[in-house]
């Protein structure tokens, strides 16, 4: 970075907003071959009101003009429209380079090979365990396999430096070490981020996100490994781990960026606020109905609103505040924490206690999940005695003249 | 005043690498190179003015006097330049002769 500055900072320019998003994310379609248990947006099924091919080439043609630089595209499995391999050629074609997130399902020798020979493309790679028993539990049977199959094509290919995306749970911070050593086996670089209460994600966040001694491995590991590994910024909330002067906060845009440098264009065409954000309350407007996308980015009311300033509740005292900025707003939204208060896994243990008050979490608004369980489908739920009890229930008909005594 | 390294970066022809683009923000601009991926943040106007006149210019000290540096800024400038080739930005399109001063 340069050093010759003056007037607002940097980070005062980004929370007033740019005049276009420097993290898009624009996802192609919810029908997905996966059922991920956290998926994000809930993906499932195709929504038949998705953006033709025309209606996307329309979006490029914009986000050219806005000269953004590069979309992240996601999904859903974006690879699994039809057109897809045709909209990344005509990103590209238009100045828009492409990073694509997959799960692999599609990434065959020949494709793999296309990627390798086409620029300004870049893959990752879903994964969210190093082993196929720690991955298949929430990604489902058989998707280990399917991410490392992919994985090696592209490397067979001649691919440069791939990612493998992975998503930090409680069932995989212990395989940090073994997922560097597995990025470094395919030429891929490692990046992780964090599991936020989005989409599906909130039904198992309480049981797949990091307990408080993991999030400070996570911290350590990251501190360690500096650069070497990419992490999309999601843990500036860990930054606080360090020394109250911030020189221990992870590299990156400290700060949450929803509607200010980050956003998310849905398969529909909806803008939300992040791509962790998919509800109504974030929802800034529709690049059909409302004039386009950079008329919703640059003149939307929720976006504006994103762009005043905000108040900081109780981390306004926190000496840690410069650094973690309160945290992750879709965190504490979809666990029915307030906006301007810690984040729900608060190094300083303040969103622990927040979580154990009284609070409401928001009922989706937008959901493509597939309405019965299909097959493969990751099960979470484990059968587990209940702790409190010490011997079978007590039967009405129990007729032992000591029934209900403890022995 | 300058150290030698600045004079000799002054002397040299540099210029806005092919594959980088700017974008104008309110606060300067961002570079992004599309072909390794990096997104750099060019943090005043005047920084803008003078990347985006490298390619005109003789050479740097021509580029940082049209873009209005002040002198006495030069080094800081120079450092700045320094930093946006460490991530291939900007380079040296062929390095002067260097007659000296
Ligand atoms: S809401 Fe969370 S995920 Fe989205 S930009 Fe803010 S901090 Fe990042
Ligand atoms: S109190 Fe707020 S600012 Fe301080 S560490 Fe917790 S979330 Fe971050």
């Amino acid at each position: 970075m340069t050093t010759v500055a003056h007037g607002p900072t940097l980070l005062e320019h980004f929370e007033h907003g740019l005049d276009a998003p420097i993290c898009l994310t624009w996802e192609l379609t919810y029908a997905c071959n996966l059922t991920c248990a956290h998926c994000l947006s809930s993906s499932g099924r195709r929504d038949p009101r998705e953006l033709t091919t025309e209606q996307c080439e329309e979006v490029i043609d914009e986000l050219q003009r806005m000269q953004v630089f590069y979309v992240n595209i996601g999904g859903g499995e974006p690879t699994i429209r039809p057109d897809f391999w045709h909209l990344l050629r005509y990103a590209v074609d238009h100045q828009v380079g492409v990073k694509f997130s997959t799960n692999g399902v599609r990434i065959d020798r020949e494709k793999a090979e296309l990627l390798a020979s086409t620029d300004y493309v870049d893959v990752q790679v879903s994964l969210d365990g190093a082993t196929a028993e720690v991955n298949d539990r929430v990604r489902g049977p058989g998707s280990y396999a399917t991410a490392l199959r992919a994985l090696g094509h592209l490397r067979d290919a001649g691919f440069r430096d791939a990612k493998i995306s992975v998503v930090c749970t409680r069932e995989n911070v212990d395989q940090l070490d073994q997922l560097k050593a597995l990025a470094d086996e395919y030429g891929a670089t490692l990046r992780l981020t964090r599991l936020r209460p989005s989409g599906r994600g909130v039904d198992v966040w309480d049981d797949l996100h990091p307990r408080p001694e993991q999030q400070r491995t996570i911290y350590d590991w990251l501190v360690a490994h500096g650069e070497g590994v990419l992490t999309g910024d999601s843990f500036f909330h860990l930054s606080a781990f360090g020394p109250a002067d911030g020189s221990g906060a992870l590299p990156g845009l400290n700060l949450c960026g929803a509607g200010r440098v980050v956003c998310l264009i849905d398969p529909v065409g909806d803008v939300y606020a992040c791509p962790f954000a998919i509800h109504d309350s974030f929802l800034a407007g529709n690049v059909l109905d409302d004039g386009g996308f950079a008329k919703v980015w640059r003149e939307s009311a929720l976006f504006a609103e994103l762009r005043s300033p905000q108040t900081s509740g109780a981390c306004t005292s926190c000496q840690h505040f410069d650094s973690c900025r309160g945290g992750c707003m879709a965190a504490k939204f979809f666990t029915g924490l307030p906006l301007d208060g810690p984040d729900p896994e608060c190094v300083q243990g303040y969103g622990e206690s927040a979580l154990s008050t009284e609070r409401t979490v928001p009922l989706p608004s937008v959901d493509h999940s597939r309405p019965t369980a299909v097959r493969q489908q990751p099960v979470l739920l484990q059968l587990t005695r209940r702790t409190d009890l010490v011997a079978p229930p007590l039967s009405a008909c129990a007729e032992s003249p000591l029934a209900g005594f403890r022995g | 005043m300058a150290c030698a390294a600045c004079t000799e970066v002054l002397d040299e022809s540099w210029g806005l690498t092919p594959s980088v683009e700017l974008r104008p923000e309110p606060f300067g601009a961002l570079a992004y190179h599309f072909g390794n991926r990096r997104l750099t943040f060019l943090k005043t106007r005047q920084l803008v003015a003078v990347v985006r006149g490298l390619d005109e210019a003789p050479d740097v000290r021509s580029a940082l006097a049209a873009g209005g540096v002040a002198e006495r800024e030069w080094p800081a400038y120079v450092a700045a330049l320094r930093n946006l080739a460490a991530t291939d930005m900007i380079r040296p399109i062929a390095a002067a002769a260097g007659e000296g001063r």
